[in-house]
């Protein structure tokens, strides 16, 4: 297997807080192969954003790396020089945010923004600007010599996902991040930035690591799925495996909760009880236990470890463990 | 008395709903916005400064029941309660509540009406005061109405009960809320004047696939005990289809279709709810979609198409489709499209 772009390794992070310390990650491990998309899910609180900033490494000041290394094609984000840094994001890698409207900047034009992203490249602002128009052209904005003079309000905002997916691809990374790219947008609009994601991904040969908590864009999008629970990796594997052969309580009961796969009608739907534990104040043992319809002997005092379901599948349960 | 004879009807299935008498009825209601001030009309020359944000709408929400309402952004559906709600104006139709008309909404025989009709808000946490306790959140309305006589502790801390939030809280703000908690707090302060309709904003917007069934059984839970009825408003098809018992879908302000909730999912008859069903991601990599289904975009308000607005993005259009505008008629029994192919038999 060639080498992954991405290689997170046992990374732990913590946020120092007026509370004490917050541990929003703890013992993530996870890779991103070339051309494949991995998808993370898990619902608020899980440490998706927390994690996707630590490879942007633009985490907040109050974040403290605990543990662990974040390798980007073979070298260490943690521990690179601001101007190492400077020079791979936006074109090694680079990322879509959830709502175009508060990433693009408002008072600059569309030309402006898309010829400033390439200012490391030496071309004319001329052939910036061409290879601009060819960009909007293959994300499908009509007419896009026209409207590429034009401003981020003038732009519905399904157009303005399209914007932000050439602009972050104009210099062709080998990572692209898609935070949760397409909750500001109606459901038909959605459907069509993910066709976009999977098409553009054909031609552009990178990886794309896609975070969301809608399961169906998980199952429509991504090769690999990383499922998150309070800061912590539950399990992980390929698409397939893990939709139909889920092995982990709190990916199965997140499956049982999605209304979009309950066939029958009812009008008592599934939920997962009890909360999200106190980050700050982490009980002992498995971090599910609480909430856990299965737990049983260890659970409550001891931490499971990573345990292999199958190929490429793998889970944080005793269950697992003892078959 | 009467809560107790629709918990019964609700108890008893639909068929018996539909014995009963309208709860709410819209007739031909058209909402316009003005978009151009006077002197720039002028100016423009444009002959309709106006446009419509909901137009020709018609429906009946029954005692007990669940009427759903969905469309994109931008299709009027929160236009339209907003208006039932009277905080919008109707240009034209009427709206009938429980039996009387509603003329005019600063009349003072419309506050009794408006106590029956609450609305629950998309986001709890931004429609919740922050400088409020949840105490006087939830007993505002009593004073609104000028019905402060009450014992409003006792109130407060029988719509906890209700909402099964613990009484402890009534003193919190509501940043000291978890997103679940302040969702049924926005529920408490619904039902403080013990309202029969309750009309709700995107009520899981915003909540984890976890949590949202929560706040939706809590919600039918209320309705089989106080027989309330519930228009719910939603972009999230996958919910509405089991919590709703009758559905419309909104496109450019109008109903494109309108019917009972299993036999729409079950078989669409407008091309654009087909459009919008087989958008809906679905949870199962073995499903995946080729094509992305509808392409385009919802047209603007100030260049409705001619003909069917829907013809540009239909994949069923024809000649016709394209001059002539469809009415919403009834293509089978209790279902409505606007439409001149209905899919029906396909």
């Amino acid at each position: 297997m060639a080498a992954p772009i991405l290689d997170i390794r046992n990374l732990s992070i913590s946020f120092a807080t007026p509370r004490g310390s917050v541990d929003a990650l703890r013992n993530v491990s996870l890779t991103v192969p070339p051309d494949r998309i991995v998808g993370i899910v898990g619902e608020s609180g899980c440490g998706k954003t927390t994690l996707i900033s630590a490879v942007m490494h633009l985490l907040a000041h109050n974040a403290i790396v605990r543990a662990g290394t974040i390798q980007f094609e073979g070298t260490d984000v943690l521990t690179m020089t601001e101007d190492r840094l400077r020079d791979l994001r936006g074109r090694r890698m680079a990322m879509v945010f959830q709502d175009p409207m508060t990433s693009l900047n408002p008072v600059v034009s569309i030309a402006t923004q898309m010829i400033d992203i390439q200012y490391r490249d030496a071309g004319s602002t001329q052939d910036k600007l061409q290879r601009a128009v060819a960009m909007l052209r293959k994300v499908g904005i009509p007419d896009p010599e026209q409207r590429i003079q034009g401003y981020p309000h003038q732009f519905s905002g399904g157009m303005r996902q399209r914007i932000s997916i050439a602009m972050a691809l104009l210099m062709n990374p080998a990572l692209l991040i898609a935070d949760e790219p397409t909750t500001a947008l109606d459901v038909t609009m959605e459907a069509q930035i993910i066709h976009l994601l999977r098409q553009l991904r054909r031609e552009f040969k990178g990886s794309i690591l896609f975070v969301s908590h809608n399961l169906g864009l998980i199952a429509e999008l991504c090769d690999e799925v990383v499922v998150m629970y309070a800061g912590e990796v539950v399990e992980q594997g390929e698409v397939r495996e893990l939709f139909h052969h889920a092995r982990h309580p709190y990916t199965r009961l997140l499956l049982e909760c999605d209304p979009a796969r309950i066939a029958a009608t009812t009008r008592r739907l599934p939920t997962i009880e009890g909360s999200l534990p106190d980050l700050a104040n982490l009980p002992g043992g498995c971090i599910f236990a609480p909430r856990c319809p299965q737990a049983y002997g260890p659970c409550a005092s001891e931490a499971p470890g990573t345990y292999a379901v199958a190929s490429g599948h793998t889970a944080r349960c005793f269950r697992v463990r003892d078959g | 008395m009467r809560w107790h004879q629709a918990t019964l009807l609700v108890a008893s299935g639909c068929a018996m709903v539909e014995a009963q008498a309208n709860l709410l009825e819209v007739e031909g209601a058209r909402v316009r916005f003005r978009t151009l001030g006077f002197l720039r009309a002028l100016i423009a020359g444009a002959k309709d400064p106006y446009i419509d944000a909901v137009l020709d709408v018609s429906f009946a929400v029954r005692a007990g029941e669940t009427f759903g309402l969905v469309g994109e952004s931008g299709s009027g559906k929160t236009t339209l309660v907003r208006a039932v709600l009277g905080l919008v104006d109707l240009w034209s139709g009427r709206i009938r509540f429980d039996g009387s008309e509603i003329v005019d909404r600063s009349d003072a025989a419309f506050k009794p009406i408006r106590r029956q009709i609450s609305l629950m808000f998309q986001d709890p946490q931004a429609s919740l005061s922050p400088r409020k306790t949840v105490r006087s959140s939830i007993t505002e309305p009593f004073i609104i109405h000028n019905m402060a006589d009450r014992d409003l502790e006792a109130e407060a801390r029988e719509l906890l009960g209700m909402v099964g939030l613990p009484v402890g809280l009534l003193d919190n703000y509501p940043h000291q809320l978890s997103g679940g908690q302040a969702r049924r707090v926005g529920v408490a302060r619904a039902l403080a004047l013990r309202p029969k309709l309750i009309i709700a904003d995107e009520p899981t917007a915003g909540l984890d696939v976890s949590v949202q069934g929560e706040v939706l059984n809590l919600m039918n839970e209320l309705q089989g005990r106080l027989g309330l009825s519930y228009v719910i408003v939603t972009h999230n098809l996958p919910v509405i289809r089991h919590v709703s018992d009758r559905l419309a879908i909104m496109y450019l302000g109008r109903f494109v279709e309108e019917g009972p909730t299993a036999a729409i999912f079950a078989r669409p008859l407008h091309p654009y709810t087909l459009g919008l069903l087989g958008a809906v991601p679905q949870p199962d990599p073995d499903k995946r979609r080729e094509e992305p289904g509808l392409m385009g975009e919802v047209p603007s308000l100030n260049n409705r198409p001619r003909g069917c607005e829907f013809h540009a993005r239909c994949l069923y259009v024809q000649e016709r489709c394209r001059v002539d505008a469809p009415v919403l008629t009834e293509v089978a029994p209790g279902r409505r499209a606007a439409c001149h192919f209905p899919l029906a038999g396909s």
